[in-house]
């Protein structure tokens, strides 16, 4: 299972990071989401791997599971939802003022006024 | 005993915020008085805060009325206190000019996120648990998304969405470290930390070293430190002036962050760590420091000369904490809280320049713009601080941070000074194309603009400060020395956590 979860790690952050590194915003946020996900697994696994064993107190357990990363780990997943929602809504507003989606800003772009607005 | 003041700092603006959305959205005026009223009640708390944490060392506050590492706590101690102190004047000044040039009135919600952004920085300055640092990261963050996109336009919103990716890129990277330092020490608590990770086993170190790195990757993101440094200058040059000078604070918290992390978690006599982490931090400081010279004689806006000025001095900070002693420290505090003001009354003087000339482009003059003799001396003043000249107090903090160097003067020293020169010479050029070559063309009719006396009441009150610090900094330093003594020492700070004893080794 240790295998299982490292390579599906492994693979989901380097597809991540392959993604952040193209030029148009739809590319890079799939590739933020993706590492995003990668996270994830991770803090989840970082309380080790167990099957079958409760997070919380019972009885007749034969062992725990650490509760702690589960508990961060819904904190990341609703923490990178909230930041991957708002960085959609900007990449759509910077789409529609700029016409287009490209990430690099040339230095054209850079030295008009901000103080000027669109157009 | 301050027990439940120490909560104020973050209850009190997210109560704020949430009331200017919910109650007072459609009047501005009620806002403003709500919420600079909130930060005015901020720096009295925080004075209260300051005074019980000189006085009476640190004091643990349960959130949850859980015990310490289980739960989470917020630790108020000299620094953090300091820093809240710091938040909350920067706070008042911009707030104020905000409210004199209207800048608040271009886009919608500035003030509810104003005072988001303040929970999350006093949150991060007073947290006393690693992962509840992420969050407050993430509240500040996601409230300054909000903030440098505020009036609009192509660029900011561009720059904005280059800002977020980068920060997004930065939490996954927290989120990593902070994953691999629970599964190799159990706990993210950060007195917890400091008393686990000297007795880490020898094979632990070697994992625990790259969650360190990441971890100081993460801070060194929020600090802009050279490589990591890409995102500040399109995001200050693009952010409207008065947000700008707010997040001065913000690659502050970077650096709090380090000291918070490296001196009291990874100091350089711990096992595990060994001269790592300042064997990384002094060349890249050095690479900080200059690029933010460079930039600063090389900028093609006034905006953009600000924002690698905040580089610049960003880097003479990271040297300070990157040689590790309580000298050094205190020396990097004093400039950190120094170069905070600085670099906010720069950015507002920008957005003065801005808002009075067709561009605020570097390369040729233009007709001389209106209050110019007032503006030039006000810029003049913070050029001065910012460039680290006698008299103010960039110069009396570059000395501190030069004398607690002194172990490594040959390679240092001509680093700060040759910066400073060149940090003057730009700041020179730029004065005199704004201010004195702008007389030469001829003016076609005499300029005018808005008096905005609050505005200027603004920066007259940030150089003002800078004034104090430099006047008062014979009893600032003495008590700069000592919480950098305690820093160094954090067995009160650990005490003030009542952890339970760790268990006996079982063989």
């Amino acid at each position: 299972m240790e295998l299982l979860v490292a390579s599906a790690l492994g693979l989901l952050t380097s597809a991540g990071i392959y993604l952040m590194l193209r030029q148009r915003t739809f590319p890079v946020i799939v590739g933020l989401t993706l590492l995003s996900y990668a996270v994830n697994v991770f803090i989840f696994a970082a309380g080790r791997l167990v099957t079958n064993m409760p997070p919380i107190i019972d009885k007749y357990a034969a062992g725990y599971t650490d509760p702690l990363p589960q508990a961060l780990v819904l904190t990341a997943i609703v923490i990178s939802f909230g930041m991957t929602a708002v960085i959609v809504i900007m990449a759509l507003g910077a789409f529609l003022e700029a016409g287009h989606d490209k990430i690099d800003m040339t230095d054209k772009d850079e030295s008009a006024n901000p103080a000027e607005g669109t157009k | 005993m301050m027990s439940h003041w120490i909560i104020a700092p973050v209850v009190l603006p997210a109560i704020m915020g949430a009331l200017i959305v919910l109650l007072m959205r459609h009047d501005l005026l009620l806002q403003r008085i709500f919420s600079l009223a909130a930060t005015l009640a901020l720096i009295a708390i925080a004075t209260a805060l300051l005074i019980a944490a000189s006085n009476e060392g640190p004091e643990m506050y349960r959130l949850g009325n859980w015990p310490a590492p289980f739960g989470i706590v917020l630790m108020l101690d000299r620094l953090s206190a300091m820093m809240v102190m710091l938040t909350a004047v920067l706070a008042v000044a911009v707030q104020l000019y905000a409210i004199g040039t209207g800048w608040d009135a271009r886009g919608r919600h500035f003030h509810a996120l104003f005072q988001f952004q303040l929970m999350g920085i006093c949150g991060a300055f007073l947290t006393g648990d690693a992962f509840n640092l992420f969050v407050f990261f993430e509240v500040l963050l996601i409230a300054s998304y909000g903030l440098m996109i505020h009036g609009g336009g192509k660029n900011r919103l561009r720059a904005g969405v280059q800002y977020i990716a980068f920060n997004l890129v930065g939490s996954s990277l927290f989120l990593f470290a902070l994953a691999t330092v629970y599964s190799v020490t159990g706990t993210l608590n950060i007195a917890d930390l400091a008393v686990k990770v000297p007795l880490l086993p020898e094979g632990d170190a070697g994992l625990f070293r790259v969650a360190a790195v990441m971890l100081m990757l993460v801070f060194a993101i929020k600090g802009a430190l050279v490589p990591l440094q890409f995102w500040l200058p399109g995001t200050y040059a693009n952010a409207p002036g008065v947000v700008a000078a707010l997040f001065a604070v913000m690659t502050k918290i970077g650096a709090y962050a380090m000291i918070r992390f490296g001196v009291m978690v990874l100091p350089p006599d711990s096992p595990a760590m060994g001269s790592l982490i300042a064997d990384l931090l002094l060349p890249s400081a050095i690479a900080t420091l200059i690029i933010g010279a460079i930039g600063v004689l090389g900028a093609s806006t006034l905006s953009r000369l600000a924002a690698f000025a905040a580089i610049a001095s960003m880097g003479t900070l990271f040297l300070a904490i990157s040689a590790f002693t309580p000298a050094a420290t205190a020396a990097g505090l004093y400039y950190m809280v120094h170069s905070t003001f600085a670099g906010a009354a720069l950015f507002l003087i920008t957005d003065l320049v801005i808002s009075r000339r067709a561009h605020d482009r570097l390369d040729h003059a233009l007709p001389p713009i209106a209050q110019s003799g007032l503006i030039s001396a006000l810029f003049m003043l913070s050029a001065i601080a910012t460039a680290g000249m006698p008299p103010l107090s960039g110069f009396i903090g570059k000395l501190l941070v030069m004398d607690a160097l002194r172990a490594q003067a040959a390679l240092i020293w001509p680093v700060i000074l040759g910066t400073s020169l060149l940090m003057i010479l730009g700041m020179a050029r730029a004065g005199s194309t704004l201010f004195w070559k702008a007389h030469a063309s001829a003016p076609t009719e005499a300029p005018t603009h808005r008096p905005e006396g609050l505005a200027f009441v603004a920066v007259f009150g940030l150089l003002g400060a800078l004034i104090v610090w430099t006047v008062m900094a014979g009893p600032i330093t003495t008590w700069l020395e000592a919480t950098a003594v305690a820093l160094h020492d954090p067995s009160a700070y650990i005490a003030a956590n009542a952890l339970p004893p760790l268990p006996q080794e079982v063989k």
